[in-house]
């Protein structure tokens, strides 16, 4: 019998897309699963998360007609449902709002598609490419303002499923847009590998709020594309509040001048969650802002990985770029790995990177006990605290109150 | 009302205290005053309940109660309140909430209802005023960015708000301006009662021209070596601790 690699294996019940991708980038996504296979911890781009475990399920890509109604919306505005990589239902029309399945997009809106992203070393993204069997092109008309929040809701359910989406988001000259993506699950041994790109135009303004909470054996990976024109907006804020696996890839280019950029990320990790955010902002031209805060709380035997990459290109002259991440380790068997890289290739430039790992301020704790606190509520309030400064990046009230309420249920918080 | 008697006390196998006697009665202010290094913040840390120290004979009574048994909460529950020489920040908690919560607790520990919310923002109106805290500053994040003057009036702030039956002030004078120093001993002045009572330490005899004390003492080496009334405090301020010392030292002949 011919030998294969790990990951034909792995895929070899997969179904290749129908969609119309470029004939190149199928044609690159097949070659990239031939010739790579799982990384090992030896890259260093997966040093500290290992794929043995997902390497070893499999996995079938299952479509499930109704979407299982355990996702409750936050808001009644546009919701799109997306059950194991398959629309199931669908978003009522918004003024200002184009969605359209890829299954019925032209080829030239097809052809943006993964234009900046390196298919030919990434195999979750040639997995995302040859084996999605369905996206969502969103366009946002220019000028167009949307109002209210608009939902992605993905879930994942069944056993040894596979759940594979692209989303690509063109967010038109001017325009604002304001973006959910929450990621559930029910069942044994899901993957989900939602990839989303984002193409942000002049003057436009995006922000999005991925709310991660899967189950206690699912596996996540999300990777997130963002290209940048002259004097636009990004704001993405990532929270990670349950799931087994959980690895982020969000990758930032700001091409324009004049841009702002905000990546923020909370994760509280307890039992044996495993949770990875890997950042990289680029920043190509000059006169911009970018600013990162990554927090997060671990406790019982969680492992959390922090990896935030900044560029600063030749000809970005007079930015400022400011990275941060700050962890609490609660528990002597939790762990974190965390590693903010600065490359600085222009002169006039503010750039600042740090980062703390450490343990709750006992002298704090005592304090709020001697005013007539239990040690509970002290311990609990101090925590609430650290992470609240990442919670409060979020702008629509109903999403930070639904972060705060998830996070007192689950860590049995007092509120 | 507290009742400490040969106390003995260390801090990784260093004496502290080496037999402290000390009985405080309600409606009394007591004043101690001491050289650095005598034990005076470490009496005020145990009092608390900082686990940093471990007690190695004698013991304390609280209202009728073991104050060595109770937890720190369970002190601040019975009516004990430290003000702290270096109040502590503590970024993203808000001051009044966490007030809020503490009074609550107590309350349910005594149980006695829940504040209202009316009720309690009343109270921290009434009680702001009287430590001249600007409202804004009494609702931010516990001590983040307080000068240490506002730090200081902000534990007065919460000494009134939780209207404790003994207040241990441990050196709240120390760094203050003279305005700074006033409306700090303007407020305990006010909270006094024959209810309740106050230990005071400190470094200088400045404050107790303030709050005028019903007994001085000087505590040298872990323990009192000498007690009188607020005139002692003069004597001290004028002629400095060395005549203890050398007292102390012939008395031991």
């Amino acid at each position: 019998m011919e030998n294969i690699s790990k990951i034909q294996a792995f895929a070899s019940k997969f179904k290749e897309t129908n969609l119309a991708f470029t004939p190149t980038s199928i044609a690159d996504a097949k070659n990239t699963l031939l010739h790579l296979d799982f990384p090992t911890t030896k890259t260093e781009f997966w040093k500290y998360t290992r794929l043995a475990k997902l390497a070893q399920l499999r996995l079938n890509q299952e479509k499930i007609r109704e979407n299982e109604q355990v996702v409750a919306p936050l808001t009644d505005n546009g919701i799109v449902r997306i059950t194991n990589g398959y629309i199931t239902s669908f978003s009522k029309e918004i003024a200002g709002l184009t969605i359209t399945p890829f299954s019925k997009c032209s080829e030239q809106q097809l052809s943006l598609i993964g234009k900046k992203a390196d298919l030919k070393q990434n195999i979750f993204l040639a997995l995302n490419t040859l084996y999605s069997q369905e996206g969502l092109f969103i366009e946002v008309e220019e000028n167009a303002q949307i109002e209210g929040v608009f939902q992605l809701l993905f879930h994942a359910h069944g056993e040894n499923c596979f759940a594979p989406f692209r989303v690509f988001i063109h967010v038109k000259k001017g325009s604002a847009f304001k973006l959910i993506q929450q990621f559930t699950a029910s069942g044994e041994h899901l993957f989900s590998l939602p990839i989303v790109e984002y193409l942000v135009e002049e003057n436009a303004r995006i922000s999005c709020d991925k709310l991660q909470m899967e189950n206690a054996s699912s596996f996540l990976l999300c990777e997130d594309y963002s290209i940048q024109k002259r004097n636009s907006t990004v704001l993405l804020n990532t929270f990670s509040i349950s799931g087994a696996w959980v690895r982020n890839n969000s990758s930032f280019l700001i091409e324009g001048e004049n841009c702002e950029t905000n990546l923020n990320g909370a994760y509280l990790l307890k039992d044996l969650q495993h949770l990875d955010n890997h950042t990289i902002v680029d920043h190509i031209a000059p006169h911009c802002n970018s600013n990162e805060l990554y927090k997060g709380i671990l406790s019982g035997k969680s492992t959390g990985v922090f990896n935030g990459k900044v560029f600063v290109r030749p000809n970005a002259q007079k930015i400022s770029a400011f990275q941060s991440n700050a962890n609490v380790l609660l528990s002597d068997d939790a762990s974190v790995n965390s590693k903010p890289e600065l490359e600085i290739y222009a002169n006039d430039v503010k750039c600042s990177h740090g980062s703390t790992t450490g343990q709750l301020d006992e002298n704090a704790v005592f304090y709020l006990r001697a005013r007539g606190l239990s040690e509970k509520s002290a311990r609990s309030l101090i925590t609430q605290a650290f992470i609240a400064e990442v919670v409060d990046k979020v702008e629509q009230k109903e999403v930070r109150d639904f972060i705060k309420n998830k996070l007192v249920e689950l860590h049995d918080w007092t509120n | 009302m507290i009742n400490i008697v040969n106390l003995h006390a260390e801090v990784e196998e260093k004496k502290i205290l080496k037999g402290l006697n000390l009985n405080v009665k309600a409606g009394e202010i007591h004043a101690i005053m001491g050289p650095n290094g005598s034990g005076k913040s470490t009496l005020a840390s145990i009092l608390a309940g900082k686990e940093d120290y471990t007690v190695t004979a004698g013991n304390v009574e609280f209202d009728g109660k073991d104050l060595l048994e109770l937890s720190t909460e369970d002190r601040a529950r019975q009516g004990l309140f430290l003000a702290f020489q270096y109040p502590i920040e503590i970024p993203g908690v808000s001051n009044v909430n966490f007030l809020k919560s503490a009074l609550n607790e107590i309350r349910e520990y005594r149980g006695e209802e829940q504040i209202s919310a009316k009720d309690f923002l009343a109270l921290v109106k009434e009680k702001s005023a009287l430590v001249e805290l600007d409202s804004k500053l009494a609702s931010r994040s516990v001590n983040e960015g307080f000068s240490g003057g506002e730090k200081k009036r902000n534990e007065i702030f919460q000494m009134a708000m939780l209207n404790p039956k003994l207040a241990i002030l441990d050196e709240t004078d120390s760094g203050l301006d003279i305005d700074a120093l006033r409306i700090v001993a303007n407020g305990v002045n006010k909270l006094r009662s024959p209810k309740n009572a106050a230990i005071i330490i400190t470094h200088y005899q400045r404050l107790l021209d303030y709050i005028i004390p019903d007994f001085v003492h000087v505590l040298y080496d872990g323990r009192i070596v000498k007690s009188g009334g607020k005139e002692l405090a003069l004597e001290l301020e004028e002629k400095g601790y060395d005549w203890i010392k050398e007292e102390l030292a012939s008395n031991a002949e």
